[in-house]
């Protein structure tokens, strides 16, 4: 039976039932630095975590956060961080040494307007960076990125399992927006109790030879363990894609966006279609893997396709590796903490869909 | 004799007005002070050089009329460090918060004081991160509320004046927003002084600490940090009398004696037979 039906669905905010889901998913330990618009995150975690039986500890830094995750995902823990722009840019060389140790953890990132200081207003600015990676070495990331407060609560869930399954660090990205912005939530169950891992430090004698470190000093070695790395990040993009279509069936012109965007996009859609327009759309849930193969094989049966972002075009790259040259890729961003309007992106709508088919 | 009325509008840029402070924040009583403390030391505009961080206290640059930098979040004096070598002619001042110097800046605050470097650093102490919305600092007392210590803090808190001292300043002193005159006279010698000098001004956030903590109304805040006080000489001969929740001001430290870096660096070079340049250490004098 599904949970919802047991308990009334709870009015909270997007950075809210990200603790929820957390905790639900047997997250022991909560590590963060206070920064707009994330700090609603590590808040509701100093609030919630220590009856669960948890940790929250506000550390000195982001770089102190993203290394006591390191510590308690060594330990085995359920373990997580959230913050923004700057603080994600410090956290940048403790995802690529999770990545090398392959220690599973999530880290929450609700994106602000950048570069520098920029402002607290939504922005999508950072996909290069998570998405991308940020660090470095030869790594990748699982990214899932949330549009609604139910999504909030779900993928972070979702993330833990990744995380654990692979042996990764994941990404929950989401704006402010989406954090912010108080919707009805359902919760679902806690996870049951969590095998132990059997390669963390577990305060026994079987754990006790375990070595949790990134460092091959010999060149194949190292060559080795990135070919492993590599197989693991081909496995995942088998896998863990996920993607939702809004009216693509019969669409010609496909406009592609991810969190706030596409709840926005979704707007624009219907009301193109009351002009007659055949739009459809395609939000990638995860960003990494992209939605590739699934966009390649709709990019068959329409004229072109627009990516909408909040930013200067960053995830149209994808959208461009994706399709190749089959169709045309056009690109609308807004910067600096603007989130246009469903007017504003029907119009560009119909803009492009003047210039007519293939 | 009849004291010089300060024109403060002359180091203002009143079209960065109004300040983004709250009614009721103590940062103001602290900006007058520090130009009070400039314009009585007769500092001409262009040879100061304010570098502050990120919070609501290190918004100070931005408002006055010298050369600025409002820089990264706990990294002012890295900032600051970077401009005092290129420009030693400078006077390096360095605006921060409890947060930003103490806790994500906590490192580069130990290294500048440990490096004795001649950099001044007024440090608004309010206990809680303001700009963010009240979370705990490493400054917030024990016990006390913030958002991200819903239960009161169970850490234990940085006495960040002794800290700066024990890594090394040349001058340490505090001061709260109820003595201002004695605000002035320390940040004049701090200024003064050669090498890391640190003024810690206690200064209230009825907006985000206050409110948490029993004590919205600004004034009864600005009288609980008066009471609250006990000299530095005082707080000596109290020993294990000292209240738990004195605030000691007063000069920590004033010790000429500690080599301070530009001039090491300069000796450094000279002894190298090095060509003093323009925008070397060396020759700009
Ligand atoms: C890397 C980074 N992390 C977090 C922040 C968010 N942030 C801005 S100001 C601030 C705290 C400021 O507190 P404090 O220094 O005590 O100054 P106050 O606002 O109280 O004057 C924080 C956490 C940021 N800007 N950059
Ligand atoms: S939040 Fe506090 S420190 Fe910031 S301006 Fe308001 S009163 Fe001042």
């Amino acid at each position: 039976m599904s949970s919802s039906l047991k308990r009334p669905p709870l009015l909270i905010k997007g950075n809210e039932a990200i603790i929820k889901g957390a905790i639900l998913a047997g997250c022991k330990t909560f590590f963060g630095y206070p920064i707009t618009p994330a700090s609603e995150i590590a808040e509701a975690a100093a609030r919630d975590f220590p009856a669960a039986g948890g940790t929250f500890i506000q550390a000195e830094s982001e770089t102190a956060s993203i290394n006591m995750v390191y510590g308690a995902a060594s330990a085995g823990v359920r373990t997580m961080t959230a913050s923004s722009g700057p603080g994600i840019s410090l956290m940048q060389e403790g995802v690529s040494y999770l990545a090398g140790s392959e220690l599973p953890a999530v880290i929450v990132s609700i994106v602000r307007g950048g570069p520098g200081l920029g402002n607290i207003g939504p922005e999508q600015s950072d996909y290069n960076q998570i998405v991308r990676i940020g660090g470095h070495g030869n790594y990748r990331n699982p990214v899932l990125a949330p549009a609604t407060g139910q999504e909030m609560c779900d993928l972070t869930i979702r993330a833990f399992e990744i995380a654990d399954r692979y042996r990764t660090p994941v990404y929950l990205m989401a704006d402010g927006f989406t954090g912010q912005m108080m919707e009805p939530v359902s919760f679902p169950d806690p996870v049951p109790p969590l095998p132990e891992k059997e390669w963390a430090v577990r305060a026994d004698a079987e754990s006790r030879e375990n070595l949790i470190s990134s460092i091959f000093l010999e060149h194949d070695q190292l060559e080795e363990h990135n070919r492993k790395l590599q197989r693991k990040y081909k496995e995942i993009a088998a896998n863990e894609v996920m993607v939702d279509d809004f009216l693509v069936e019969d669409a010609t012109i496909l406009v592609v966006g991810y969190g706030i965007m596409s709840r926005v996009l979704r707007s624009a859609v219907r009301a193109a279609r009351e002009d007659g327009l055949k739009v459809g759309l395609v939000r990638p849930i995860s960003l990494w893997p992209f939605p590739s193969d699934h966009l390649e094989a709709l990019a068959e049966k329409i004229d072109r396709i627009i990516t909408f972002e909040l930013s200067n075009g960053q995830m149209v790259e994808d959208v461009r590796l994706s399709v190749h040259d089959s169709v045309p890729v056009h690109f609308y961003g807004r910067m600096g903490g603007n989130v246009p309007s469903a007017e504003e992106c029907l119009e560009v709508i119909r803009r492009y869909a003047a210039e007519g088919g293939k | 004799m009849a004291k010089k009325l300060i024109d403060y509008n002359k180091y203002l840029r009143l079209d960065k007005f109004p300040l983004i402070w709250c009614p009721g924040c103590g940062d103001g009583i602290v900006l007058k002070a520090i130009l009070r403390a400039i314009d009585q030391l007769g500092l001409d505009q262009d040879k100061v050089c304010m570098v502050s961080g990120i919070g609501c206290s290190s918004r100070t640059p931005g408002y006055v009329d010298f050369n600025t930098l409002h820089t990264t979040h706990g990294r002012a004096l890295a900032f600051a460090t970077g401009v005092k070598m290129a420009r030693p002619e400078l006077h390096v001042i360095v605006v921060t918060g409890d947060g930003d110097a103490c806790a994500i800046g906590g490192n580069h605050f130990i290294h500048a004081a440990r490096r004795n470097i001649d950099i001044t650093v007024l440090l608004y102490n309010n206990w809680i991160y303001g700009m963010t919305g009240g979370q705990a600092s490493p400054a917030t007392p024990a016990g006390d509320r913030a958002s991200t210590a819903p239960f009161g803090a169970i850490e234990p808190n940085f006495d960040i004046a002794r800290l700066a001292a024990a890594a090394g300043a040349s001058f340490v002193a505090r001061e709260t927003v109820a003595k201002p005159a004695l605000m002035d006279k320390l940040i004049v010698k701090a200024i003064t002084r050669k090498g890391f000098s640190l003024v810690e001004l206690m200064t209230p956030c009825p907006t985000t600490y206050g409110r948490r903590n029993r004590m919205a109304n600004p004034v009864d805040m600005v009288e609980d940090l008066k009471q609250r006080s006990v000299s530095v000489a005082k707080a000596e001969r109290l020993g294990d009398e000292l209240p738990d929740n004195a605030i000691v001001t007063g000069v920590f430290v004033d010790d000429e004696s500690r080599p301070e870096y530009t001039e090491r660096y300069a000796r450094l070079v000279e002894s190298l037979g090095g060509a003093p340049s323009t925008t070397s250490p060396v020759g700009a004098k």
